[in-house]
């Protein structure tokens, strides 16, 4: 009998495709020649990315396959780096991936607080993706903004200084599709201290 | 020599040991998981710890290079407390089912636990369970007792050679499996069970059969293929339970394939335990006396100098010899042991030998295949072949259709006249032959297998010779014979001219024109239409195809029922063992000529197995030198002549069922289905 393993229900679905696009094939190649030849293989963590972020953020089966075979390696050692790092997503995701830092500088200033506005605005709660697949919703660990706690990242960028009131803010605009600012929410540069106005 | 203080025991170590090592010099035991000494270190576990002075923690001791002057301590408080908390951490994701776990009583975990561990436990949290894996028909899982030792992994990797097994996930989530939980496709994946120290993957035909300590455990020597594997047969009663590898550096490492492990059940499968008479077309039992007399008779009818013997996959010297001697009797000199028709240079042992020995593979920089697929022909040498591969960056090359192999190679050609190209020096894998310090070849019975199998022989030995793959010190010239039975039967002369070059019609023309009594020894790989006219009495154990179309049959003993003299491939002597009597009224076959010969005016001289053998050695003094290479010796043959062309077909079609006792196997049928008849 069968025993469909929990890590090994990566999505296969016949209708997925992968094939590199024509710059990412450029890209590839630009890639792989950043390592010494015969070490091919180094490059897979930078093709996942690739592949996902063509991908529409996720990888599936084909392209698991498809960056095995670009560095011709077997799937099973590209699965191992694809499960091991939590930036590459198995499965879809929405168009905002939003990951809340849960780490204890974030979490004292807040961060829980910032996962049930999540839930509130997204209307999925953690590790789901919302019904209109604008949201996904994650926890992470630290991603080294703590100066600025408590903080999220969304897609490749950081919010930081969040409290309830902007964090909502935010996340209805990208709900609207509205213009947003990245980086801090209150104004601060870099980690300079708060301005007191 | 470097020295290094191990629990205030100065001791000398060699460069490039590990502490764990060194240690083991000292004899001072360490735990360990994660560590074996045939597979890279991985250092994941930390059962290992021991105490080095100046480092304020423990060090993991299979990791760390050993150095001069180094400190060592493996019994402090420090140690105990690390092992301890080590096995604490170990055992908090374990399930603890000992009780209904096969590894129970041979654990790594087990002992362990018992000897380094604590008697309680503190941990109140859930544990967490992993849902089990799919392995294929060989290996069960179990994964929830996993420690992620990852021996499994790097097995799969480094020596089977596919990258079938991996890691996936991390820390609390990781999780042992296959990709997409397919089947392990590798002849050696039951090795796998043995490496992992849990009953994370145990054993699936011998699951909940029985525990280690009621198992009675014979050394003994695998008979699958030609390589003589060193093996422990565990037996309850008169069942084979199980096959383990025992550790022989010189033939099979630690490893054993999966045929030996697993054809097992097929011993208890299609036995032939009565004599049989053929009566009216129907198979009927008879008793022993009725069907010697029978046989005796058919032989004094169809003239007894035109009897005839084949032997087969596993016949052992004793059987062979007195088969021989027992045709000699009656003047004929009609046997053969060259069934494949695999040929061989008269005279020349070194022409049907593995002559550079085994282990002499490791060494190898520069290999030439010709019509021979090893992984199917000998998998745990072909393990020894990635292992030069991998090591000693070996430049391999292939005469014969492309297979997978567990290593690159470069593809010569299909057709076995390329060795002209060779010899006269228009190959580009001569560069490599050339340049390479211990090049080898290994040449299989595929090449060789048909009339001009001579030539062939001679034109390898002549380029043999000229690109010094042969010279004084070294022999490189290599025949790898697929089973256990042919190097012996051609020591003691189990062969003759009538059948050289072409058996099969040399074998249909002897038949047609004497019609005499045939007897199969065990041999079922042979053209049974060609045995139409004769009187055919099959000895041996399965009821395969050669039982079918007997007149009479003869039951013997299969491998675990005598204790047999085999020859290996090396030109080895190798002794098997017996583990219980033979089942049934089976009789070995020394036996049955011994008491034959007696229907006849002359008879066999031995009386019991003890003279028999003591006769053997004295006519063949090299049969008494058990386990020991052979003298290096030349392969000096005539000269050759152009080759023609000839297409290579290898010989093997299934790994799985390569002989009665793996085609009566229900185990082997699984994995024919499963790994090689699966639609792609
Ligand atoms: S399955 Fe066994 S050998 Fe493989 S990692 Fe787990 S414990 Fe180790
Ligand atoms: S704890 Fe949130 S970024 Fe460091
Ligand atoms: S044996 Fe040293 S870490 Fe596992």
């Amino acid at each position: 009998m069968k025993h469909p393993g929990f890590i090994n229900s990566i999505k296969d679905n016949e209708k997925d495709m992968f094939e590199w696009s024509e710059t990412n094939f450029l890209k590839v190649k630009k890639i792989i020649e950043k390592y010494p030849s015969g070490r091919k293989q180094s490059a897979v963590i930078p093709l996942l990315d690739l592949a996902q972020r063509q991908n529409k953020g996720w990888l599936n089966k084909k392209a698991l396959e498809k960056v095995a075979e670009t560095l011709s390696m077997s799937f099973i050692r590209v699965l191992e780096v694809a499960t091991f790092y939590s930036m590459f997503n198995l499965k879809p995701i929405g168009k905002n991936y939003i990951q809340i830092c849960r780490t204890t500088p974030c979490w004292l200033r807040g961060s829980d607080k910032l996962l049930n506005i999540a839930k509130e605005v997204t209307g999925c709660s953690l590790g789901e993706t919302s019904k209109d697949k604008k949201f996904t919703v994650v926890e992470v660990e630290c991603l080294g903004a703590c100066c600025n706690a408590p903080m999220v990242q969304i897609n490749d960028d950081y919010f930081e200084d969040l409290n309830e009131d902007n964090f909502k803010k935010l996340l209805i605009n990208l709900k609207n599709e509205k213009e947003i600012t990245k980086g801090s929410q209150i104004g601060r540069l870099s980690s300079n201290p708060e301005r007191k106005n | 020599m470097p020295k290094i203080t191990i629990n205030n025991k100065v001791i000398d170590f060699q460069d490039g040991m590990t502490v764990m090592q060194a240690c083991e010099l000292a004899d001072v035991e360490i735990p360990r998981f994660c560590y074996h000494d045939k597979l890279s270190i991985a250092g994941n576990c930390r059962m290992c710890l021991v105490e080095m002075e100046k480092s304020p923690k423990p060090i993991a001791s299979c990791a760390m290079p050993a150095a001069d002057g180094m400190n060592i301590k493996t019994n402090t408080e420090l140690v105990k407390k690390a092992r301890q908390g080590v096995m604490e951490f170990l055992l908090i994701n374990h399930p603890l089912d000992c009780p209904i776990c096969d590894q129970g009583g041979e654990c790594d975990l087990q002992d362990q636990a018992l000897h380094y561990g604590f008697d309680k436990s503190r941990y109140e949290e859930n544990k967490r369970a992993v849902k089990n894996k799919y392995m294929g028909p060989l290996v069960s899982t179990i994964m929830t007792r996993c420690i992620h030792c990852t021996r499994c992994v790097r097995f799969s990797t480094e020596i089977a050679g596919v990258d079938d097994i991996g890691l996936l996930g991390r820390g609390e989530n990781a999780e042992i499996t296959t990709y997409l939980e397919k089947t392990i496709e590798s002849e050696l994946s039951g090795n796998v069970i043995d490496l992992c120290p849990v009953g994370a993957l145990t054993n699936k035909p011998y699951a909940f059969q029985s525990r280690p300590w009621e198992l009675k455990k014979t050394e003994s020597v695998d008979v699958f293929d030609g390589m003589g594997a060193s093996i422990r047969i565990d037996s309850k009663g008169k069942n084979v339970l199980r096959v383990l590898p025992r550790l022989n550096e010189e033939i099979n490492e630690e490893w054993i394939n999966d045929k030996t492990r697993f054809a097992i059940d097929g011993l208890s499968r299609q036995r032939l335990d009565k004599p049989y008479i053929k009566i009216n077309n129907k198979l009927e039992a008879t008793s022993w006396d009725s069907a010697l007399k029978l046989v005796a008779s058919e032989i004094k009818k169809r003239g007894a100098e035109n009897t005839s013997a084949f032997s087969g996959k596993f016949s052992d010297i004793e059987s062979l010899y007195s088969a021989k001697n027992f045709l000699n009797l009656l003047n004929s000199e009609f046997y053969d042991c060259r069934f494949d028709n695999t040929q061989f240079v008269a005279g020349h042992r070194s022409s049907y030998l593995f002559n550079s020995s085994i282990q002499k593979i490791d060494e190898a920089d520069a290999i030439l295949i010709i019509g021979s697929n090893p992984k199917w022909e000998a998998a745990v040498l072909n393990s020894r072949i990635r292992k030069a591969y991998l090591n000693n960056n070996c430049e391999i090359a292939l005469i014969g259709p492309k297979i997978n192999l567990t290593y690159k190679y470069t593809h010569l050609s299909n057709d076995i006249s390329y060795l002209n190209n060779i010899l006269n020096e228009k190959s580009d894998f001569l560069e490599h032959l050339k340049n390479a310090k211990n090049p080898l070849m290994l040449i299989g019975s595929s090449a060789i297998n048909y009339n001009d199998g001579i030539e062939i022989l001679k034109i390898c030995a002549e380029i043999c010779n000229k690109f010094n793959i042969v010279n004084e010190s070294e022999n490189g010239f290599n025949i790898l014979n697929q089973n256990i039975s042919r190097v012996g039967a051609l020591d003691i002369g189990f062969y003759s001219k009538n059948f050289d070059r072409d058996f099969n019609g040399s074998l249909t023309q002897h038949i047609k024109n004497t019609n005499p009594v045939v007897f199969l020894l065990g041999l079922d790989e042979i053209n049974l239409s060609s045995l139409k006219d004769s009187f055919i009495i099959y000895i041996g154990h399965h009821g395969d195809e050669g039982a079918n179309v007997a007149d009479i049959i003869l039951p013997s003993p299969a491998f675990p029922e005598k204790t047999s003299t085999f020859v290996n491939i090396e030109g080895r002597v190798l002794q098997t063992t017996k583990c219980f009597n033979p089942i049934g009224e089976s009789k070995e076959e020394w036996k049955i000529f011994r008491a034959l010969s007696q229907e006849f005016s002359e008879q066999l001289k031995f009386n019991n197995l003890k003279e028999l053998r003591q006769e053997i050695v004295k006519k063949f003094p090299h049969l008494n030198q058990l386990n020991t290479l052979p003298d290096k010796s030349e392969v000096n043959f005539a000269k050759s002549h152009i080759i023609d062309n000839n297409e290579i077909e290898y010989n093997i079609k299934n790994f799985y069922m390569t002989d009665s006792i793996s085609r009566a196997s229900v185990n082997m049928a699984n994995c024919t289905k499963e790994i090689l008849n699966r639609v792609a």
